[in-house]
């Protein structure tokens, strides 16, 4: 028995690859630069609020998607390989919600600390820190 | 035999959740259809997403948790060309210059598999110089903050003093894949002019013959600094 796991094709995959005709990375290229000038233009012209959060976050998601899609060929991928790179990194969503509860914890917790130093010893007395 | 083999593979694949079954509980190998590097690429991918990852949730703790206010990026990164300051200008031309370098990336992919030595070269070196231009220009916005601003890691005149540290920590590993895949791309614009990849000649690290795959492998890791600094710009520069 030989490695058939090892042996790729080069010629079919090479052929497969210049199927994928210039025009597509133009325009996504154009996209992207595009997607940019939006997401600086955000904080350029000081959208604030969740105005600011929503349009910072869907133009940085249209980036993400574009570059992993059309740049990294994933819609190219067979399934097998896509749900592979893109489920894990869910659980990254596992610690940003840890994070946050931990973070309002010890928000909460610093500001009766810093309150009660600051009811002890007066406004007038240099930072403790 | 292994001729055979690989066309009744590529024969019954099948598409949808049912391939996915398929080939997860397959003989030998989950991966159809990819090369052995490129599937090792995505995973060591998949990894560097959750070291960044974990970077952007604890920057998100820290920031949430502490009693200063948050330094206003937009101001601390303005730069003035003689008039007034123009906010996050520099962000923006690493942007910029960032997706160009993918640009210019995805193009030598393509061209590399269309055996275009000529043209997958000067793409290459053109991402690399791009990828430089890039890191040349952090050294400048670390040079200003550190000497004009006074940002250090445990503290800064603007604010919070974890300012300092989230900003060291994540772009300077971002600058350091930066840096990093320019390497590799010097090295890989070396190995297309020299025509290694035509004779498979075997690379000095995996002693794998040469293949223009490589340069595909090569653009994955590169579009991923491109992807990282996407999330960073939004979420470290943006918010």
């Amino acid at each position: 028995m030989d490695h058939t796991a090892e042996g790729h094709q080069p010629a079919a995959k090479e052929e497969e690859a210049i199927q994928h005709p210039l025009g597509v990375y133009f325009k996504i290229w154009i996209l992207l630069f595009v997607l940019s000038a939006m997401s600086y233009a955000v904080d350029y012209y000081q959208i604030q609020g969740y105005m600011r959060w929503f349009l910072i976050l869907l133009f940085m998601i249209l980036k993400a998607g574009l570059i992993v899609a059309v740049f990294m060929h994933m819609v190219w991928e067979r399934l097998a390989m896509v749900y592979f790179i893109l489920l894990p990194p869910l659980l990254l969503l596992t610690l940003v919600a840890i994070g946050s509860l931990e973070a309002d914890w010890t928000f909460f917790t610093r500001a009766i600390y810093f309150l009660q130093e600051l009811v002890q010893t007066g406004p007038a007395s240099p930072p403790g820190h | 035999m292994s001729a055979q083999n690989v066309a009744t593979d590529s024969l019954e694949l099948k598409p949808g959740i049912e391939g996915v079954v398929e080939d997860w509980s397959s003989d030998q190998r989950a991966f159809k259809n990819v090369p052995w590097g490129k599937a090792m690429m995505w995973i060591f991918l998949v990894s560097d997403t959750f070291i960044f990852g974990c970077f952007l949730a604890s920057y998100m703790t820290v920031r949430m948790s502490t009693l200063d206010p948050w330094p206003h990026a937009s101001e601390v990164f303005a730069l003035s060309f003689g008039g007034a300051p123009i906010p996050l200008i520099l962000i923006a031309i690493m942007t910029f210059v960032l997706i160009t370098s993918s640009g210019t990336m995805a193009l030598a992919v393509n061209f590399g598999y269309r055996k275009d030595k000529r043209k997958t070269f000067w793409l290459l070196i053109a991402t690399a110089v791009l990828g430089a231009t890039f890191v040349g220009m952090q050294v400048f916005e670390w040079s200003k903050l550190i000497m004009d601003e006074g940002v250090r890691p445990w503290g800064n005149p603007m604010g919070a003093a974890q300012f300092g540290s989230v900003f060291f920590m994540v772009t300077g590993f971002h600058g350091t894949h930066v840096t990093i895949g320019v390497i590799f791309l010097f090295i890989m614009a070396y190995k297309v002019a020299k025509g290694h990849l035509d004779d498979q000649k075997p690379g000095w690290f995996t002693k794998r013959g040469g293949n223009y795959e490589e340069i595909e492998i090569m653009g994955l890791y590169w579009h991923f600094v491109d992807l990282v600094w996407v999330f960073i710009f939004a979420f470290f520069y943006l918010w």
